[in-house]
């Protein structure tokens, strides 16, 4: 490492896809051993730019380099793996094999006639965790992985081609707290051994506690590049936006009437995995459950909505006492839900956005017992508004839409039955700050209209807008936190660690 | 290159260490699954009747499923890799079909066959037909980017019609010595059937086992993207494997032709049923990357040591299809208990 040279140096990069301009002679330029951290808002060009940097596309103008060096031909995928990786938020680990092949996938170690020495082959694969220490038995198939473990297991592949320039595509999207903390401590060791990394994020906190170095990308081009040291928060938005975009909470929001009825009441609900949870909720109340990894707050809101079957307890909406374990029965109750995963739990993706949205209220789209493509699509034409869906119609296949605007659906789908109850689990998980900012005004919206909501999720954007956060600790509710709290109270309260008493 | 993999040149034979050992000895169970029950069937085989476990009855069923087996293999591969290939049936008939077409005389057939090509072309040629068959799969699944499921099912009728075409929907009959030949000898007391089958699953436990081109068919199967970026060029892995699995096919339809020294236009017709039957049975994933070569060999002999304690109990043969499709689901059932995995 000269510290010289940048690793990667890219200039007047120029990208149209038919009529899209995906790139305008956009720049970046990573400096060795710096973690770098590249943002923007959905359609700005940072996937782009990585499928230039990572060799995957040519750009139509431009050039990049690697050390001084220009980059090697699109074909020769050898040498651009020794220069720079890329940890996609999609996992290339095949999960049959064992974490061992994955790391030496189509290079496996050989002994005479060309037959695999599997022994030689997991001794050096356990020597490269080693080298990296990655604590993973090379083993185990790698379906049974961790998030997490996978991206550590793929970064480890990465170095062991000689890359020292890895790109990491919202590393943390799936991760939760803990996750994250040890992902970033990994980056930190990583970087004091040479290596640098290119940080791709929308969580703005995530950019401020590992990256040195930002660069702001809005529009298909590149906005500013500065150090993150002495950057404003919302300065740095304001960048990405273009204007002023506030994710506070709004101060002057009123808690609901104390003498508002109880809607909801959760009484002894105890998971199958152990967890156990009791409350009542108000009329209008707005609800955060919060907790790390392991804490049982999905487990919880699962069981809540029937996705998984509760041992005990009992789930009441209005008074009326949901099914245990029943999806059907929690619908008719009035529960609506935006689930954690919207690609498994979410979405259809091939059906289009009236579809999905309609998919769980098909009496309120039909007509004589057949469904009427026309109401249907004028019912979803209203979500399409309400919640800003970039689509161009009703009839638009969801695969088509940016992950915030999939998300949109999703709300959009828990919305069309007018839920009493709405539930939502990390709902924006991927999604980027205008989305968000949509979102979550919904929220205020419904419980105006006093539907009761409860925010599942460990993301301090989400919980700002809560009346109270419920926070989960190895499947206990230790803390009931009322509006106002401040951060460090929070992440200490889910962390387990008391501030009030060190 | 010189950088790329500095550890793993320096590795003399040492012992894994205990934990490695065991999870490898597991992932060598998870391959037995169905050996419990093919120790159930054959204490039921031999209450049922004491001629089940001697070796002519052995020998027997080995041969009535060396056929079959060769296709279940040829499948497999194709399963592992991600893909189907339905045709397998029709070559399994066409392959020995245009080699008779071509080489019988039809002054000795009542004027079946062109006589055009001497009889030593046979073998050759029915592997030849084989591997055509596969390349054009191939070129319609891989360079037009067809679905193969669709692909391979109008290749069945399409090869199926074929043959019945050729063979005027009669009987090749007259066949020269060296397509009966291999179907036909025996070698060591044993027929010679039996022997090339147990070579070729040999042959294919090893290359699935232990080369980069066997195990690029599973990581294809498990993750196309990911087998495409770790190099693997998979369009010409996959399209290999549907050539490899029509000539398996061919050389399966030449077996039988040879045993029963004739080639009917129905040759192989619905087999393709038993064939992904005895591979799922056998553990192979039909949504691909999963399963391996000695799974599927357990499956089809499964398969084939029920249907043989059927026949000793005196099953009527107008039953015969009902039991069959029974006992699919029956060994489906088992290999799902005494697996343990939901079967996919």
């Amino acid at each position: 490492m000269t510290g010289q040279e940048p690793v990667v140096e890219a200039v007047d990069i120029g990208k149209r896809y038919g009529s899209t301009v995906a790139l305008d002679r956009a720049a970046i330029t990573v400096r060795p051993g710096e973690t770098h951290a590249l943002v923007g808002r959905n359609g700005a060009g940072k996937s782009t730019m990585v499928a230039m940097l990572t060799g995957l596309q040519a750009p139509d103008t431009g050039r990049i380099t690697f050390g001084g060096r220009p980059a090697p031909p699109l074909g020769d995928r050898d040498a651009w793996r020794r220069q720079v990786a890329c940890v996609y938020q999609k996992s290339t680990i095949i999960p049959a094999l064992t974490v061992a092949e994955n790391l030496f996938l189509n290079r496996h170690d050989r002994g005479p006639g060309g037959l695999i020495r599997w022994g030689a082959l997991r001794r050096s694969a356990r020597e490269l965790l080693a080298t990296w220490s990655v604590d993973v038995d090379v083993d185990q198939p790698a379906s049974a992985l961790t998030v997490e473990q996978r991206q550590f297991v793929e970064i480890a592949r990465a170095l062991s081609f000689g890359a020292r320039f890895i790109i990491l595509d919202e590393p943390t999207a799936q991760l939760d707290g803990a996750g994250i903390t040890r992902l970033f401590a990994r980056i930190a060791a990583l970087r004091a051994q040479g290596v640098t990394f290119l940080f791709i994020s929308h969580h703005l906190q995530e950019i401020y506690e590992i990256c040195d170095v930002v660069t702001i990308f809005r529009d298909a081009r590149h906005i500013r590049t500065t150090a993150v040291a002495g950057l404003d928060r919302a300065d740095l938005v304001a960048a990405m936006t273009g204007e002023d975009v506030s994710l506070a909470g709004d101060p002057h929001r009123r808690p609901p009437a104390a003498d508002a009825e109880v809607r909801v009441v959760v009484r002894d609900l105890v998971t199958a995995s152990g967890a156990e949870a009791s409350f009542e909720a108000r009329a209008g109340e707005v609800i955060g459950l919060a907790g790390g990894g392991g804490s049982g707050k999905f487990e919880v809101a699962e069981a809540l909505v029937g996705l998984a079957r509760p041992v005990g307890g009992t789930v009441a909406v209005d008074g009326r006492t949901l099914r245990r374990g029943s999806v059907p029965d929690a619908l008719a109750a009035g529960v609506g839900l935006v689930p954690q995963d919207r690609h498994r739990q979410g979405l259809v993706p091939l059906l289009s956005v009236a579809e999905n949205v309609t998919m769980t209220v098909p009496e309120r789209v039909t007509r004589r017992g057949l469904i009427s493509p026309a109401r249907r699509d004028a019912f979803a034409r209203r979500f399409i508004t309400d919640l800003a869906i970039k689509a161009s119609g009703p009839h638009v296949s969801v695969s088509d839409l940016s992950g915030g605007n999939q998300q949109k659906v999703v709300m959009g789908r828990a919305l069309a039955g007018d839920p009493k109850l709405l539930v939502l689990i990390t709902p924006t998980a991927g999604v980027d700050v205008r989305s968000k900012q949509t979102l979550l005004g919904v929220v205020e919206q419904v419980r105006r209209r006093g539907t009761v909501v409860l925010v599942v999720s460990d993301e301090l954007d989400d919980l700002r807008v809560c009346d109270r956060v419920l926070v989960l600790l190895r499947g206990r509710i230790v803390r009931d936190l009322p509006a106002g709290w401040r951060d460090n109270d929070l992440v200490a309260a889910m962390e387990g660690v008391d501030l009030g008493h060190v | 290159m010189s950088d790329t993999l500095p550890s793993t040149t320096a590795a003399p034979a040492a012992p894994p260490p205990p934990a490695a050992r065991r999870t490898v000895a597991l992932a060598r169970l998870r391959d037995l699954a169905l050996v419990p029950a093919i120790i159930a069937v054959a204490i039921v085989g031999f209450i049922v009747s004491p001629v089940f476990l001697q070796p002519d009855n052995i020998i027997n069923v080995l041969q009535s499923m060396s056929e079959i087996a060769i296709v279940v293999l040829a499948q497999t591969l194709v399963l592992i890799a991600g893909k189907m290939d339905l045709s397998l049936e029709s070559t399994f008939g066409l392959a020995p079909g245009v080699a008779a077409w071509l080489i019988v005389d039809p002054a000795v057939t009542h004027g079946l066959g062109l006589h055009a090509l001497p009889g030593a072309l046979a073998v050759p040629l029915v592997l030849l037909t084989g591997a055509l068959i596969g390349a054009f799969n191939g070129l319609l699944i891989v360079r037009f980017g067809l679905n193969g499921f669709i692909v391979t099912l109008g290749m069945l009728i399409v090869l199926r019609g074929l043959l019945t075409g050729i063979s005027g929907g009669k009987t090749f009959f007259a066949l020269p010595e060296s397509m009966t030949y291999l179907g036909s000898t025996s070698w060591l007391g044993v027929p010679a059937s039996i022997w090339i089958t147990l070579a070729l699953f040999a042959v294919a436990m090893v290359v699935l086992g232990y080369t980069r081109a066997g195990r690029s068919l599973y990581a294809i199967g498990g993750n196309v993207d990911a087998a495409r970026a770790a190099g693997i060029r998979t369009d010409r892995v996959v399209w290999l494997t549907l050539i490899v699995a029509g000539m398996l096919a061919a050389l399966a339809g030449l077996l039988i032709s040879g045993r029963l020294a004739s080639v009917t236009a129905a040759q192989g017709d619905g087999a393709i049923f038993q064939v992904f039957a005895a591979a799922v049975i056998g553990g192979v994933s039909l949504n691909g990357g999963k399963g391996t070569v000695f799974g599927a060999f357990t499956g089809v002999l499964l398969l084939f040591m029920i249907i043989n304690v059927l026949t000793l109990a005196g099953v009527p043969a107008q039953w015969t299809n009902f039991l069959n499709g029974a006992v699919i689901l029956v060994a489906l059932v088992v290999s799902r208990i005494t697996g343990g995995k939901a079967q996919t």
